[in-house]
């Protein structure tokens, strides 16, 4: 075999990839950043490079991604307009109930111990809701270990990035 | 170099049980003293008559215990117990658990050096973090702290800066709450401990000595050159993570490399203790982060091992199913990255990642994040895949993976270059490999056909036809082909488990977040693309490990790279570097 042919070969290989990725841009011409050519050269099937201008483009996360735990609430509704009323010095939604009981499985199983629950009490008596809840995003190593033992479905993982 | 010749490699024959009480009576009739005691959890040998009894078991024909698999300690606070795990590699099966005992104060061990060359660094590590002297031992110095580090860390009755309790969950989170964000804490002002009378600006770290290996042979040869110490990194920028490898070299000959390591190094192996089993499956992501899946797999097998659970069929075909699309992973981006090494810029690492990136998208679908997955549970998996999962993998396995797989072989092997570079040099003999605790791809590559999932089949591998590539001499060529056959051998055996898995559950009984572990202790291992990733756990009757201890595959592999690179070229350090496959996160712990 003469010397050479093996870099030769290894220089085609890099030249196919160069022309289908262009193949790739001219098939979707002047719509490069469609979710539908994303998803369709994201598949397993796709070919070729392609670049996604994050943060002004993202692609769809999977169901199951997670990133920072964060604790739902059902917010008070208007009547009249049927919003979420907004607090108006905070500006946030008044929050109406908490789906948290307080039960201490999510800062039990926290590996980085990144929960703090502080029980409400009423007359002196545990309440079945939390007083404080502090998720320390500093430390949390986003395992979704809260959501996953959560009973009560009051923490779910949050899919921006 | 002699190139030696290319021999037929060693077969390893399937589960053999190396029975404690059996080899207790073999070593009781040739050296009446040193037993203390034999049970199923292991022999109790003698202090003094430990380098007696190792040299029996590795000598003696009919046992021929060639492999020191893991070394480590135990604190038991009225002292200490050194735990080795040392099995056959003809054989196979289960490792033999040696146990030797230590007085609490100024504990000393004889050293191990001598017979397994890959207690070297082992006990290195021992003594760093236990404070127990090898005697003997030639170079006992801190490995993976600095020299000037006060204390023993691993030590039960040393408390790390923001000591809260012994174990999680802390009281403080919950019932009795207060809340510290961890930002407040001033970093820099009081989480450094330094020795009394210390003083950063007059402070002199001990003295580097160049290590004596080779240093005769280059005084036998009356060479007019000058010895010269040649620092590489840390942070070289081909390296696998931080690094510093200090390189005698003569002229351009190297005569001696010793890597200095503990730049990432968090001690893993006290985090664990403080967390509950269960708490500590993130944190094993975070050990070798190319192959999360199979670092959560080994750590569930060992934990079941010691809890004694069973997870469901379909649990099993997911595992294994994961394990071997890591073993992919983390093979097409070590062959990527020796390229890298020789020179190749990041084409070849970059081909590696387009296939990497829809093996990842399959992990994040089913576990939700790409690397750090933390999907594996002790009985079982988080949760069960998810729907599309298995055409997507169909497609992969049955297509575009065995497509990619020739395509990277008739580009990277046969490129003449490459070739030129890597055949006959950095050569591991055989017995070198098997002296040195070598495991995984560097083992095999030297001729060696040992791999876990056939010596002592974990999850369900024995049910499946794969193939055990194994190179002939050893050299840098050796260990970078047999990572595309390993390759191939993943696919066979993910064709076979996509197939044939099941529906079903996917988890054994209830989903318990504080599982206890009786008392007693167990060593599960798992064949990870690295190596022999194994796992020491000691339960006490509650939630937390008593005592956690990684058997790191590249950590121990790295101990050879002396034995691989003397006698060559610096400009081939970098590349039989390469050729070995670590990650620092797994190395330094």
């Amino acid at each position: 075999m003469a010397f050479g042919l093996g870099v030769l070969r290894g220089m085609s290989i890099t030249m196919s990839r160069v022309i289908k990725t262009y193949i790739g841009d001219f098939k979707h011409l002047g719509k490069p950043h469609d979710p539908k050519t994303l998803a369709e050269r994201q598949s397993v099937r796709g070919s070729g490079i392609f670049t996604i201008q994050y943060p002004e483009e993202k692609l769809k996360p999977q169901e199951n991604f997670r990133l920072i735990p964060m604790l739902l609430y059902e917010p008070l509704v208007d009547e009249k307009t049927g919003k979420p009323m907004i607090d108006e010095k905070t500006g946030k939604e008044v929050v109406a109930s908490e789906r948290c009981t307080s039960c201490g499985i999510c800062s039990k199983v926290c590996p980085p111990q990144c929960i703090w629950i502080v029980r409400a009490t009423k007359d002196g008596k545990p309440q079945p809701k939390s007083a404080e809840f502090y998720i320390d995003i500093d430390v949390c190593m986003n395992c979704g270990m809260c959501a996953e033992f959560c009973p009560f479905d009051s923490i779910k993982m949050d899919h921006d990035y | 170099m002699a190139v030696t010749a290319p021999t037929a490699p060693i077969e390893t024959k399937p589960a053999t049980v190396n029975d404690p009480q059996v080899i207790a009576e073999k070593i009781k009739l040739q050296y009446p003293d040193a037993v203390e005691s034999a049970s199923a959890q292991g022999i109790v040998v003698k202090n003094n008559r430990l380098p007696d009894v190792a040299r029996y078991l590795h000598d003696s024909p009919d046992l021929a215990f060639d492999y020191l698999h893991n070394l480590t300690s135990v604190d038991w606070q009225d002292r200490f117990e050194v735990v080795y795990h040392l099995s056959s590699l003809v054989r196979g099966g289960a490792p033999l658990v040696l146990k030797v005992n230590a007085a609490r104060e100024d504990p000393h061990v004889p050293s191990l050096v001598p017979v397994y060359r890959g207690a070297d660094f082992q006990e290195r590590e021992v003594y760093d973090m236990m404070g127990i002297r090898f005697d003997g031992h030639p170079y006992l110095r801190r490995i993976l702290l600095w020299d000037g580090f006060v204390g023993h860390p691993l030590r039960k009755d040393y408390h790390e800066p923001y000591y809260e309790e012994d174990k999680k969950p802390f009281g403080s989170r919950w019932d009795k709450g207060h809340h510290v964000i961890a930002e407040d804490r001033n970093p820099w002002h009081d989480n450094v401990q330094y020795p009394a009378n210390f003083d950063s600006t007059t402070y002199q770290p001990p003295r580097d000595q160049i290590r004596t290996i080779g240093i005769e042979e280059a005084k036998a040869k009356k060479l007019r050159t000058d010895k010269i110490v040649l620092n590489i990194g840390p942070q070289h920028p081909s390296t696998h993570g931080v690094l510093r490898l200090k390189v005698t070299i003569d002229g351009e000959t190297i005569i001696a490399v010793e890597p200095v390591l503990g730049y990432l190094h968090r001690n893993h192996e006290k985090i664990g203790e403080r967390n509950t089993f269960l708490q500590n499956m993130p944190y094993t992501d975070r050990l070798d982060y190319v192959t999360s899946m199979a670092n959560n797999l080994a750590y569930a097998v060992a934990v079941e091992k010691l809890l004694g659970i069973k997870p469901p069929e379909r649990a099993e075909y997911i595992r294994v199913i994961m394990a071997e699309l890591t073993r992919f992973v983390n093979h097409i981006l070590a062959i990527g990255f020796i390229y890298n090494d020789l020179g190749a810029f990041y084409t070849p690492v970059v081909y590696g990642f387009e296939e990497r990136e829809l093996i990842l998208d399959l992990f994040e679908a089913a576990s939700g994040s790409r690397m750090m997955c933390n999907y594996i549970r002790f009985g079982g998996v988080a949760r069960d895949l998810p729907d599309g999962f298995l055409d997507k993998l169909q497609y992969l396995v049955n297509e575009r993976f065995p497509r990619v797989t020739d395509t990277l072989e008739t580009y990277l092997v046969k490129n003449e270059i490459f070739n030129a570079r890597a055949r006959n040099v950095g050569i591991l003999p055989r017995d070198v490999a098997i002296n040195y605790s070598a495991a995984g791809p560097v083992l095999r590559a030297s001729g060696i056909k040992y791999d876990v999932r056939r010596a002592e089949p974990y999850s369900i591998y024995d049910r499946f036809e794969f193939d055990i590539p194994t190179g002939t001499i050893g050299d840098m060529h050796d260990r970078f082909t047999i990572r595309i056959a390993e390759m191939r051998a993943s696919l066979s055996i993910l064709k076979q488990a996509v197939k044939q898995i099941p529906a079903g559950e996917i988890q054994t009984g209830k989903k318990n977040y504080q599982a206890r572990a009786p008392k007693g202790d167990a060593y599960g291992r798992a064949e990870n693309p690295k190596g022999e990733l194994g796992f020491y756990l000691v339960g006490d009757g509650g939630p937390n490990p008593y005592r956690y201890h990684v058997r790191s595959p590249a950590f121990i592999n790295l101990g050879a790279l002396n034995e691989m690179a003397r006698g060559y070229k610096v400009a081939d350090l970098i590349v039989i570097l390469g050729s070995v496959d670590i990650t620092m996160g797994e190395v330094d712990r």
